[in-house]
């Protein structure tokens, strides 16, 4: 059996000491194997995004066990962390998150620069990642020159194209219009029919009906797991509005 | 990531914001192109001095005579006036000071070979004051009329432009006959002056035939070297001055590495004669050299103020630097915390934020070398600058250093920042 791409044991997140602690995270458990297309849910202050941060390798736990695709993370230094990030995760923010006064094109290739990856390849590989998600005429384009949801679109375009193991959205459609929204999800959709492991944290129903599995949290704690009948992909953009 | 990616997101940051590019580069410019400027001026100035000084002659030494002596000496000695030809006139006993005269027998005895040896000419020279020159209604004022003897245009390096020199028979003969500077031949007849040989000329109505007209000097600073006679100075004696004591000596050393040898023999010999030891020395001789050596440390302490000032404002512009890259830090925050999520390791942000602060500092050196080195070829408060190389490198070095040492705070800052937080950061 192939190692699971998440797996974490009793994770704990504190913070503030004493009287004042909060306990954003008391004691998760959670295993995702390759390939899943996960949902986690949860009102804000859940711990959902404590989850998040320290998921992607952004935040360490303060007691318990995370491996990433059989990676432990608490004994990364802080440049191990860069790498493991730039390796292993590909991030899709709520606001987008690209680069200002940057073209899409450079946007998407920052990853891979990073990452040491030869100018000419470098490209090649960027405009895949933009054609993938159907921008490739919109290369040279500013991020402000792009609507909210050509901007994700390139967003998922820079997560995807360093061919992480694990696709990780933080409200991906929290600033969309349905329209947009629905054109991501299909993009999320057409990413887990390729074999990608995707965590989209998110409050929308309508996003967690995309997903596999659908995690709900509450007061730092898993409430619910279940997992339902994928529904098929490309599904008609009149179905999600 | 390599240097060039690094390299490239810089310039990127860099063209951003164009307007705040270019005054914090003007900062740089302003302090790189003082520097240059200023050194420049420093340079210039000392070379001014220099060169005027060295148109004295290397080799030369002057003597003259000083308010010397203590009441002691001049007491002790007072009571042998006639002590000697060559002994000190004039010591008049009861004043506590006097001055010191050298006479013509000093000077033979400087010149006397076995005395000393490495003194290779002497000049004896007196000087006329207030001499106005009349020629045929032109009248001119003599800025230095000049008895002395033929060897004083060797060791002065003057020659005769047109007409003859002095000879020693017009010493022995005292024949008065004069050479002119080429300001004097000007004002007298008019044109380039040339025409004034031959003719005779009225020095404070005394008729001296004028044989020559010296060579050009150019004139350094206020002081016009052409406005000269020199005649021998059996003559001036004998019509102008009378024969009092000499006004200096002028001394040639055999050369430029017995100047100090030559000095130490005329002291040797003055001492003798006047009865003096060094300390109460009633003379004083001057050394070109040693001369030149303290001016040049003036303008060696003149130079450096200047390029302290300079420095100074180089650093404000490293300061200026430094603000706009805390600045660039704090606004683009969000950045950093994006590159951070996406792979950015220390290395990269430090390396890129540290290049845009270097490329601001070479990018205003290079503009400044630029400025400084125009503003160099115009002549400053009557100074020709003259443009050392050392000062360009080092303004260029110290600008683009100054980028490297501004910017590694903030690029550390840049670095140091948490990516959640930068990621939160509105």
């Amino acid at each position: 059996m192939p190692r699971p791409v998440l797996d974490l044991r009793g994770v704990t997140k504190v913070f503030g000491a004493g009287d004042t602690a909060v306990h954003a995270l008391a004691g998760v458990d959670l295993v995702v194997e390759r390939g899943e297309y996960v949902a986690v849910m949860g009102a804000s202050g859940s711990g959902k995004s404590t989850l998040m941060n320290i998921v992607g390798c952004l935040d360490v736990p303060t007691r318990g066990r995370y491996l990433l695709d059989g990676v432990d993370t608490r004994r990364l230094d802080e440049g191990r962390q860069a790498l493991v990030r730039n390796r292993k995760i590909g991030f899709v923010f709520q606001s987008f998150n690209l680069i200002p006064r940057t073209s899409a094109q450079s946007n998407v290739e920052l990853p891979l620069a990073y990452a040491g990856v030869k100018l000419a390849q470098r490209r090649e590989r960027a405009a895949a990642a933009l054609a993938r998600v159907g921008l490739a005429d919109r290369g040279h384009h500013l991020p402000s020159e792009l609507s909210g949801g050509q901007q994700q679109r390139v967003a998922i375009a820079r997560a995807i194209v360093t061919e992480p193991v694990l696709l990780l959205a933080d409200e991906p459609t929290g600033a969309l219009d349905s329209r947009s929204t629905a054109e991501v999800l299909d993009l999320f959709d057409d990413v887990s029919a390729g074999g990608r492991t995707i965590l989209v944290i998110t409050h929308e129903e309508e996003v967690a009906e995309r997903a596999h599995r659908v995690i709900r949290f509450r007061d730092g704690r898993i409430v619910s797991d279940e997992r339902r009948a994928p529904r098929g992909t490309h599904v008609a953009v009149g179905g999600a509005a | 990531m390599n240097v060039r990616e690094s390299a490239r997101f810089a310039v990127r940051g860099v063209t951003a914001n164009p307007m705040r590019t270019a005054l914090t580069t003007l900062g740089i410019l302003i302090g790189v192109a003082a520097v240059i400027v200023l050194v420049a001026v420093g340079n210039g100035s000392s070379a001014a001095v220099t060169e005027s000084l060295s148109r004295l002659g290397s080799n030369t030494l002057t003597v003259q005579a000083s308010q010397g002596g203590t009441g002691g000496r001049a007491g002790g000695f007072g009571g042998f006036p006639g002590f000697g030809g060559g002994g000190p006139g004039g010591v008049s006993s009861g004043t506590q000071t006097r001055t010191a005269e050298l006479t013509l027998d000093d000077a033979a005895a400087i010149a006397d070979a076995t005395l000393a040896p490495h003194v290779l000419r002497v000049a004896p020279r007196v000087s006329a004051s207030s001499v106005t020159a009349t020629y045929d209604g032109a009248t001119h004022t003599v800025s230095s009329f000049l008895g002395t003897s033929p060897s004083y245009l060797t060791i002065n390096d003057d020659s005769v432009q047109k007409g003859e020199t002095l000879t020693a028979e017009d010493w022995t003969s005292r024949r008065r006959v004069a050479l002119v500077g080429s300001s004097v031949a000007e004002d007298l007849v008019g044109g380039d002056g040339l025409d004034v040989v031959g003719k005779t000329v009225q020095f404070n109505g005394i008729a001296f035939t004028v044989v020559g007209v010296l060579t050009d000097k150019g004139s350094t600073g206020p002081q016009d070297e052409d406005d000269r006679v020199l005649a021998p100075l059996t003559a001036v004696q004998d019509t102008l001055t009378g024969y009092g004591s000499l006004s200096a000596i002028s001394v040639q050393a055999k050369d430029a590495d017995s100047v100090e040898t030559a000095q130490a023999e005329i002291e040797d010999v003055l001492n003798s004669r006047h009865r003096v030891t060094s300390a109460t020395a009633d003379y004083s001789v001057q050394n070109p050299t040693s001369l030149l050596s303290a001016v040049t440390s003036t303008s060696q302490t003149f130079t450096v103020l200047l390029a302290s000032v300079a420095a100074i404002s180089l650093l404000v512009g490293g300061i200026g630097v430094m603000n706009i890259m805390l600045v660039t830090v704090t606004e683009r925050t969000r950045e950093i915390g994006i590159r951070k999520a996406i792979g950015a390791r220390r290395g990269d942000i430090v390396g890129q934020f540290l290049l845009e602060a270097v490329l601001l500092s070479l990018f205003g050196g290079l503009m400044g070398v630029l400025v400084g080195l125009v503003g160099s070829r115009f002549e400053i408060v009557g100074v020709q600058p003259v443009v050392s190389a050392s000062s360009v490198v080092l303004a260029f070095g110290v600008a683009v250093g100054t980028g490297l040492f501004f910017g590694l705070y903030p690029a550390n800052r840049a670095a140091s920042l948490r990516p959640i937080e930068a990621l939160r950061y509105e």
